[in-house]
């Protein structure tokens, strides 16, 4: 659905110049919903920007729903630009405008019949469920509330593409989740590929398929998320997975059972729809040693779920050897946590 | 009662001045609302950063209208004495007034208008753009929509700048209150001739602040 090839992007201003994205190659397939996460200034909107051509790349192509947009310039680029929709952090939407009026706003630029254009508004309000707040103004709405209009404005010519950026960063946790079940919802229902940035390692591991780490400019790394969560290589990568998975106090106090106590300090690492306790139980009753938990996480992924078990075990070192050659038979890592 | 008062005072040509007043007024704002949008509109969108970026023709227009801005009123009415023969065929009344009121008043608005533009949020030129509206589509529904309530403020008060230029070219011939109180008030010494045309200019500048407020409130939904 979206392809890009060899995307470079400089700015040259007074300062010099900047090179904002750098040499990135990128093919997201249709229906999926796409991540791209990395720090301040690392060019995810810059890279977003491309994908509708606000911004036009210094090199490479980029081709969205078989339309080389990279190529186009006035009235095809307009017209290409209404396939695809945008949504943004601060929501950008028209304050001299009602809600209804706001969302059909894009209908109005692509030439629909106002008679049409009243009845798709109608369709859409109800899709993000801001039913009866129809003739309120902005300034009259709350920001998740401004969000949905973002939504439903973006979503009023049937794009095939949405762009994210930020789309949740200013908005509180709560709100950030129905916006992001709002998003998976219309992924699913309509089958939109979705392309969304942010810092929040939170918002990929709830929605996204696949997902692209981003530093200086460049992806470093790309992959499924489950398989990024379970197998960051990059540094950078890790710091986001450990943003969710342990806080660092867990961390100390884990380090300082390890020492305090003989035998070993294991984390299972669950993949795909294994969880837990089973796992401990049979442990338990097939090897002569004990089992201290820890600490526990499952997390959520589109994908299935994801989950970390970090156990105490006691018993004779080669007792524990055995125990933990039976749970990676189980098709669970284990990684004993050295205590140095 | 009022005959005593104000014995000096002709009511007829009292009205008469103000309806010229009035005339003068409305004729200039309009022009100037339509001229200082047009000036503000090419100031601001051939300004650094946007959609006709274009240095040449900025600096042109920047410099017209600040040479117009910076010349006194009463010297601008002069210097345009040979336009308004030209185009109205008179140099007095009226009408012999609106060129140089217009070229007074255009130049100061269009600043406002260009100000008013350059507050109008990035964002939502780019989220537009990002729909596909065109340059039209996003000065016609974005930038001048958005930008309405600083518009009719500014248009205020210019406005209320114009009455004072009315009664200025009213001193030269151009009719009106200013004239009335000049000829009748000053020159002849009935200085309640000069009271009567002072508070009726007052009304005339109270009607405009109290007209521009309320549509300033009605369309300001932020
Ligand atoms: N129009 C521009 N002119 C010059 N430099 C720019 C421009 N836009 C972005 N940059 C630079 O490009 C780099 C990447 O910026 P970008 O906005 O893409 O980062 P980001 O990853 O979106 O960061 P954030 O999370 O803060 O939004 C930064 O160094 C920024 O200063
Ligand atoms: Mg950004």
């Amino acid at each position: 659905m979206i392809e890009l090839k060899g995307i470079n992007k400089t700015f040259f201003s007074k300062s010099g110049k900047v090179q904002a994205v750098k040499d990135v190659n990128l093919s997201i397939k249709k229906g999926e919903i796409f991540g791209v996460i990395g720090y301040s200034g690392a060019g995810k909107s810059t890279l977003i920007r491309m994908l509708n051509l606000l911004e036009r790349p210094t090199d490479g192509t980029v081709t969205v729903a078989g339309n080389n947009l990279s190529s186009l310039k006035g009235k095809d680029l307009r017209a290409a630009r209404q396939e695809i929709g945008m949504i943004f952090q601060h929501f950008n939407i028209l304050w001299s405008r009602t809600v209804r009026d706001n969302i059909a706003f894009p209908l109005e630029i692509s030439g629909v019949s106002k008679e049409k254009r009243m009845k798709r508004v109608d369709e859409l309000i109800k899709l993000v469920g801001l039913e009866g707040r129809e003739a309120a103004y902005p300034s009259q709405l709350s920001g998740g509330q401004k969000q949905r209009v973002g939504i439903a404005r973006a979503l009023a010519n049937n794009p095939k593409v949405l762009l994210c950026d930020e789309a949740t960063s200013a908005l509180d946790p709560k709100t950030t989740d129905s916006i992001l079940e709002l998003l998976t919802e219309i992924n699913q229902k309509l089958g939109l590929t979705i392309v969304l940035i942010t810092h929040e390692m939170h918002v990929i591991r709830k929605i996204c398929h696949r997902v692209a780490v981003m530093e200086n400019g460049r992806v470093v790394e790309k992959g499924s998320v489950l398989e990024v969560f379970h197998h960051p290589q990059e540094e950078i990568t890790k710091d986001f997975v450990n943003q969710l998975s342990e806080p660092e106090e867990m961390k100390e106090s884990i380090a300082h059972l390890a020492v305090s106590q003989d035998g070993e300090l294991v984390q299972f690492t669950f993949l795909k729809g294994k969880t837990g306790s089973p796992l401990v139980t049979e442990l338990i009753r097939q090897f002569d040693i004990e089992v201290n938990i820890i600490q526990g996480k499952i997390s959520h992924t589109q994908d299935g779920p994801y989950g970390k078990l970090s156990v105490f075990l006691k018993g004779e070192p080669a007792v524990i050897e055995s125990a933990l050659k039976y749970v990676r038979e189980q098709g669970v890592e284990a990684e004993v946590i050295t205590n140095d | 009662m009022i005959e005593s008062l104000f014995p000096n005072v002709n009511w007829e040509s009292m009205w008469e001045a103000t309806v010229q007043t009035a005339y003068m007024t409305a004729i200039s704002v309009l022009a100037t609302f339509i001229l200082g949008i047009l000036l503000g509109l090419l100031l601001f969108l051939t300004g650094r950063g946007n959609i006709w970026e274009n240095k040449f023709v900025n600096s042109i227009i920047a410099g017209i209208v600040n040479l117009f801005r910076s010349i006194p009123f009463i010297i601008l009415i002069i210097l345009l004495i040979p336009l308004s023969v030209y185009i109205i065929g008179t140099m007095l009344g009226a009408n012999a007034a609106l060129p140089a009121l217009i070229a007074g008043a255009a130049p100061f608005y269009a600043r406002m208008v260009e100000i008013a533009l350059r507050e109008v949020d990035k964002g939502v030129i780019e989220a537009s753009q990002s729909m596909g509206a065109s340059n039209g589509e996003i000065i016609f529904k974005v930038l001048l929509p958005e930008a309405m309530p600083a518009l009719i403020s500014g248009i205020t008060v210019t406005a209320i700048a114009l009455v004072s230029y009315t009664a200025m070219a009213g001193v030269v011939g151009a009719g009106g209150l200013g004239n009335l109180a000049y000829l009748e008030g000053f020159q002849r010494n009935n200085p309640d001739v000069t009271l009567v045309a002072t508070v009726l200019i007052l009304v005339i500048v109270a009607i405009l602040q109290i007209a521009g407020d309320v549509a300033t409130r009605v369309i300001d939904k932020r």
